[in-house]
């Protein structure tokens, strides 16, 4: 028999018990629906977690050091040459990184402690200069009012409790209930002053050097001698943010953000500043924030800057275990899923008993009128795959639906709770696609067995019944 | 393919035995029975219930297959086919028709007779013009969309009979076609039949208990008896009438027509089965 005839059969024998089918579609659409369902809120988990972090510029970050600095020993011991002979990492080494495959970006993360004036007051904390692109990061996000205008502007963003102790409010500690709102409010637009040291290179004889020993110790073109000069930067705020600054994000611990290009262009004295002073003349960072298009490219990136003689860390070990964690979770909620689809199949095999007894007469008579065995079986199996296709593609509609419900019930929770919305259901064409099939999959081996039981029929006992 | 040659008959049995195991007896519902069928014979197998006409009848069918002995039609050894073959044998080469009509109810007469043209791959549109001509052959052209549960019993068999013809068998067989019928409609479904054997050439087996149907219109009469042949006579059937034209509207079936008194006597074989020839 053709295809589309035995299709044709199929789907008229199904109409013809539209109850009893359709009872057995719903068991498998339910089947399905709950698979989908887990399926989808365990990749939407999945993701979540993935974005959060892809967010926090953690997982898409190396952090290039200088193993100049003070380290352990042990790592010197094991890794590459001694500290002295390992190369410097300053802008030329900056520049060579951030041609490295992969990476979008090198930054070097300057951070000092200073003096901040607001109305005469003087406050001491850590600034840190952050590139325009953590703009996209979640590290910034819920900030009242505006990012930097420009990746120069003479403009702060400043952290919440800085903002409280600027307003000699009490940084509260535990539950924290100040609104931000409340704090950018008489904070946004006002001006404070950075008292910096700036480390001031002696070329200029009009200079205006007050650390005479300084730069008669080491005068002349490459002997790196520079001046240390007491400045100040008016900045505006334009920003503030809840930004933990006990978290791991890019510039933790600062409390006042400055654009990077400005903090770089203001050269404040940095502490690598001094270690370097006898290496050369030109300025070296400490440490740089590399940026990686792609998480899987972080080892790569990570060891090609470990070759180029500097130390790198990233912390992309954890994303594997957070996927090795999502993958078993995966597992165990298809195998949750599963479970009713597998009640299910159970259905599935007794609805096509059922239709076998009930329609035996009508076996005899096709195989009468010149049915083979094939032919028979074709059709049961035909039955159990279109009543699985359409099971499949209710439960996948099903599934998607109790996924939203579920999502959209949480949404209400975390709202509730003062937590920004967030997307904890996905389902993708995958999921889709691969439930449907797994659907037809499971209802044709459903079929094996009355398939084959139909089509072993006894034409001649299968015409007697009544 | 045995005995296929140009004079071998279309239905040759062998001591073909047909033997169930009811329990601790043994039922010989076919019991070594030796026939040979020529093509276009009409012949009717009489006998009580229990005789083993139906049982008999179901083995050419290729619908059972015997205990002993061979059953082999058209040169097809039965025994020896597969269940593929044998599939492939009750779609071309044999037609049955159905005391009960076995039309499926849930299907209209148009797909009933469309079925078997179904398992024989039969291009869809032309399988469909096909088995509408079929049914206008046999009188049913306004009937159908009709179901099976619609119609009456003599419009059953009817479509039963267009159903069984579809792939153009070379062997109709018939078991018991006007059992659940009543004499008037009974004749006519029997005349269809001797119709379709004259006009067609086709080889007709019919099962039958009416003595009066067989002898008017086969032209061998086999009597069976607990599973055995008692009495195989040649019979007169009744030449020339014409019940049969009102439903044979097309030309490719000669008319049948003649006055049903020129209807001769016929053999003196009594409506009782014989007794067994010694």
């Amino acid at each position: 028999m053709k295809s589309y005839d035995v299709i044709d059969l199929a789907v008229r024998n199904l109409r013809e018990s539209l109850f009893r089918n359709s009872l057995t579609t719903i068991g498998i659409s339910v089947g399905v629906a709950s698979l989908v369902a887990m399926l989808s809120l365990g990749i939407g988990l999945q993701q979540l977690a993935s974005r959060r972090l892809q967010k926090s510029g953690l997982f898409d970050t190396v952090v290039a050091t200088s193993r100049r600095d003070l380290g352990n020993f042990r790592e010197q011991r094991e890794n590459g040459p001694p500290r002295a002979e390992s190369p410097a990492l300053d802008e030329p080494a900056r520049q060579k990184i951030e041609q490295l495959p992969g990476v979008i970006e090198a930054d070097p993360d300057i951070r000092f402690v200073t003096e901040v004036r607001f109305d005469d007051q003087p406050h001491l904390t850590m600034v840190a200069g952050v590139p325009l692109s953590v703009k996209h990061n979640d590290a910034f996000e819920g900030m009242q009012g505006g990012f930097f205008s420009s990746e120069a502007a003479p403009e702060v963003i400043l952290q919440k409790a800085f903002a409280e102790e600027l307003l000699g409010k009490t940084p509260s500690r535990g539950a924290d209930n100040t609104s931000i709102a409340d704090l950018a409010k008489p904070l946004l637009g006002k001006e404070v002053t950075m008292r910096y040291a700036e480390r001031s290179a002696p070329a200029s004889p009009n200079g205006s050097s007050n650390n005479g020993a300084n730069s008669g110790a080491n005068s002349g073109a490459n002997s790196g001698a520079y001046s240390v000069v007491p400045r100040q930067q008016v900045l505006k705020i334009v920003g503030v943010t809840d930004l933990d600054p006990e978290s791991m994000r890019g510039a933790a611990r600062a409390r006042v953000f400055l654009p990077l290009k400005l903090a770089q262009d203001l050269h404040v004295m940095q502490s690598s500043d001094l270690r370097d002073n006898s290496f050369g003349a030109a300025p070296t960072y400490s440490s740089l924030s590399v940026r990686v298009a792609n998480p899987n490219q972080v080892p790569a990136v990570e060891e090609a800057i470990k070759r180029m003689g500097f130390g790198a860390f990233s912390i992309v070990d954890a994303t594997r275990s957070m996927s090795q964690f999502f993958a078993v979770l995966d597992v165990f909620l298809g195998i949750f899923g599963s479970l009713a689809l597998a009640v299910a199949s159970i259905g599935i095999v007794n609805t096509l008993v059922m239709a076998i007894l009930e329609r035996r007469r009508e076996i005899g008579i096709m195989k009468a009128v010149g049915a083979s065995d094939a032919d028979v079986r074709g059709l049961f199996f035909a039955e159990a795959g279109a009543m699985g296709l359409a099971g499949g593609a209710g439960g996948v509609a099903l599934g998607w639906t109790i996924g939203r419900l579920i999502n959209f019930g949480t949404n209400i929770y975390l709202q509730r709770q003062h937590f920004p919305p967030a997307q904890i259901w996905f389902v993708p064409l995958w999921l889709v696609l691969g439930a449907i099939a797994f659907s037809i999959v499971v209802s044709l081996l459903s079929g094996l067995y009355p398939a084959a039981r139909a089509a072993r029929l006894d034409p001649v006992q299968a015409l007697r019944y009544e | 393919m045995e005995g296929a040659g140009p004079n071998a008959p279309a239905v040759r049995t062998e001591n073909v035995c047909r033997h169930f195991q009811m329990g601790e007896a043994l039922v010989r519902a076919v019991d070594g029975i030796s026939i040979d069928i020529h093509a276009g014979e009409f012949v009717a197998l009489l006998g009580a219930s229990g005789s083993g006409k139906s049982s008999l009848l179901n083995l050419v069918a290729g619908l059972d297959r015997p205990s002993a002995g061979t059953v082999i039609v058209q040169g097809h050894n039965l025994a020896a086919l597969s269940r593929e073959q044998l599939a492939k044998y009750r779609l071309h080469t044999v037609g049955m028709v159905f005391q009960s009509f076995n039309l499926i109810p849930s299907m209209t007469l148009l797909e009933n007779v469309e079925l078997p043209m179904r398992f024989a791959e039969v291009d869809r549109r032309e399988r469909a013009a096909l088995a509408r001509h079929s049914l206008e052959r046999v009188g049913l052209s306004g009937r159908l969309a009709h179901r099976p549960t619609e119609l009456s019993g003599g419009e059953q068999q009817r479509a039963s009979l267009a159903r069984a013809l579809i792939n153009r068998p070379k062997l109709l067989l018939a078991d018991e076609p006007t059992g659940n019928l009543d004499s008037r409609t009974g004749a006519e479904i029997m005349d269809l039949i001797r119709s379709f054997n004259q006009s067609l050439g086709m080889t007709v087996l019919m099962v039958t208990h009416e003595l009066a149907l067989a002898e008017k219109h086969a032209g061998r009469l086999v009597y069976l008896r607990d599973g055995k042949l008692v009495d195989d006579v040649r019979n007169q059937p009744v030449p020339n009438h014409d019940l049969s034209n009102q439903y044979l509207p097309n030309s490719d079936l000669p008319s049948t027509a003649s006055p049903n008194s020129d209807r001769p006597k016929v053999s003196a074989v009594s409506s009782d089965p014989p007794g067994e020839k010694q």
